[in-house]
């Protein structure tokens, strides 16, 4: 049962970063135009913290949900052969830190990826950087060691399909995935 | 000899039952050879055509050009019955005749004769010996005997592949660890998941594949006996575990390791007491390790330095690595060659990644393949070429290139994808 709803979120999860509002993912090669998304998930986080902080425990509806604003942004994007964390991700993690730093009892997976180029272990390396990245972020927002898992799937495990930039460019990524 | 001898580097067959061959560069001269149908022991043999299966492994090496049956102007089945002129009015430099004969407690015998119709000469007169089940084995073994006595390096016919399809349509993929006979044959699944499988390594020995899997949702190391398909787990420490390589005398197990910090090490397990030794430790991704052949070293990547480069270090301690390749921004995944020699690796330029190999005695750096894609190399055990993974116009591809770079030839996939090809030791 634990197992099935873990799998309906993950492809909730999956399903909101490809389905959400195509901000994130319209620039992912630029870092020029931060300072429009972040306002955007300001407005964003602070409806949702605000929702957020009288629904501790509440994930499936609320700020996490499919339509939440936490729930429509669950995916950071990575420039090649990188595990930076660009500015206009910033925002984003910190909003997931917050809700998580007051819900002590939701744990999440940080599932790390990359693009198809180059070699596959070296490329599971890369994607856990990538994962233990987020994870550091979030943990200046107060989140427990306990509630942060990582997993990195290297190449394995693509979200678009293809060998050009743009599929590049989408692969290149962790995924945020609430797991209860 | 049609060829000089360093470009006489054998490519040993790689015609595949699930996978279309397509020789995209050839020798420009292969030798001419005719493999006269054996006579037959019916019904031991099963209906195995063992001329047919020589011929094939001879001809996919790209070295060889067979006479068609049609053009034989007899079929004898000893040397002796061989007339030399008939045959060299065929233009065939060689003829291969031979015969099934079954003998005492089920065995069976592939007894065949080479004969240089140039000069007349019987080259060889031999006798494979093998089990009614282990005829087609017994077929690649002869092969390998004719192909080294005309060419003069070892066939590498009678071998294992292992590789991973995927297929299907996300998140219901399915992911199968394949082994074959070299020639396609015998194909059948080892394991499979509908999580990634990913790293296979054979034991010297060919009798175990290591791989990673991740069936219980994180990475974790399995071992698995090819005979039997028992298979246990040896490593599902928390983090990443990844890149099993076995030692030369399969006691040890080369592997990755990243603990809960996320930071990708080498270490060395000893697979009886379960002792592990850690070999690298710094805040960089080092990873894809692989053991010279004497066991004394490894040789793995690490972005120590900036980009992946290969590096090298004890693999008793964890005493200060060094450096290996050079002359390349992006240079991964080592394999040894059998004769420790030579590495092959990954390695990019500016037209993308391709498959090549490090000589270590000088340094020098080759690439080998000409894809953008190119991954996964693995030296064919008498060393002389290379399989590999690439990508042709979005379809994935197996592929092979002679190390001295005169021989290649690719293998379609009808559907799915195909990746991670690992090539297994001689068969006895």
């Amino acid at each position: 049962m634990k197992q099935r709803t873990l799998i309906l979120l993950a492809a909730v999860a999956l399903l909101a970063a490809a389905c959400g509002p195509k901000r994130v993912d319209e620039k992912p090669a630029e870092t020029g135009t931060a300072v429009p998304a972040s306002a955007e998930s300001s407005g964003a986080q602070s409806a949702g913290v605000a929702t957020v902080d009288t629904s501790a425990g509440s994930t499936s509806q609320g700020a996490l949900g499919p339509d939440g604003p936490l729930g429509s942004q669950r995916v950071i994007y990575f420039d090649f052969d990188s595990s930076e964390i660009r500015s206009e991700y910033i925002d984003v993690i910190a909003a997931h830190g917050r809700f998580l730093a007051s819900n002590a009892n939701v744990r999440v997976r940080l599932e790390g990826h990359t693009d198809e180029r180059g070699s596959r272990e070296y490329n599971i390396g890369l994607g856990e950087q990538r994962a233990q990245t987020v994870k550091r972020a979030l943990a200046l927002q107060g989140v427990q060691d306990a509630q942060i898992a990582t997993v990195s799937y290297g190449e394995e495990r693509p979200a678009a399909a293809g060998s050009d930039e743009n599929a590049y460019s989408k692969n290149r990524r962790v995924e945020i995935v609430y797991i209860n | 000899m049609r060829c000089a001898l360093l470009a006489c580097a054998l490519l040993p067959a790689m015609a595949w039952a699930q996978l279309k061959i397509d020789i995209t560069r050839g020798v420009t001269d292969p030798v001419p050879v005719a493999l006269v149908p054996f006579a037959r022991a019916v019904p031991a043999d099963g209906g195995l055509d063992v001329a047919a299966v020589v011929q094939k492994d001879l001809e996919s090496s790209g070295r060889f050009r067979a006479l068609d049956r049609g053009a034989m102007p007899s079929q004898p089945s000893r040397a002796a019955d061989v007339n030399a002129a008939s045959w060299r009015a065929q233009r065939t430099d060689y003829v291969v005749v031979g015969r099934v004969v079954t003998v005492a407690d089920g065995n069976v015998q592939l007894q065949f004769e080479l004969v240089n119709v140039l000069t007349g000469q019987v080259l060889l007169n031999e006798t494979v010996t093998v089990p009614q089940s282990g005829m087609r084995a017994g077929a690649h073994r002869v092969a390998d005997r004719i192909f080294e006595k005309i060419t003069g390096f070892r066939g590498a016919f009678a071998t294992r592949i292992a590789y991973v399809s995927v297929d299907g349509a996300p998140p219901n993929q399915r992911y199968q660890l394949w082994v074959a006979d070299a020639d396609g044959e015998n194909y059948r699944v080892a394991t499979q998941s509908s999580q990634p499988i990913m790293s296979p390594a054979w034991s010297a020995d060919g009798e175990w594949l290591a791989y990673v899997s991740f069936e219980n949702r994180v990475s974790a190391i399995f071992v698995q006996r090819v005979r039997t398909g028992e298979r246990r787990q040896v490593s599902a420490r928390r983090g990443v575990n990844g890149a099993p390589a076995f030692s030369p005398d399969g006691r040890r197990l080369a592997l990755t390791l990243s603990g809960s910090n996320g930071n990708l090490d080498v270490y060395v397990l000893d697979l009886t007491t379960q002792a592990l030794t850690r070999i690298t430790e710094d805040p960089a991704i080092d990873t894809e390790a692989a053991w010279s052949i004497d066991g004394q070293t490894l040789y793995f990547t690490s972005d120590r330095g900036g980009g992946p480069q290969i590096y090298s270090a004890p693999a008793q301690s964890g005493a200060r690595a060094r450096r290996i390749s050079f002359g390349s921004s992006y240079t991964a995944r080592p394999r040894v060659s059998p004769d420790g020699k030579m590495l092959a690796v990954v390695t990019q330029d500016g037209s993308g990644f391709h498959v090549g190999v490090i000589d270590l005695a000088s340094g020098q750096l080759t690439a080998l393949s000409r894809g953008a894609l190119d991954e996964s190399p693995s030296f064919a055990p008498n060393g002389a070429a290379l399989i590999y993974a690439g990508r042709d116009r979005g379809q994935s591809v197996l592929a092979m290139v002679s190390v001295d770079g005169t021989v290649s030839s690719r293998l379609k996939a009808d559907q799915g994808e195909v990746r991670e090809p690992v090539w297994g030791p001689f068969l006895n």
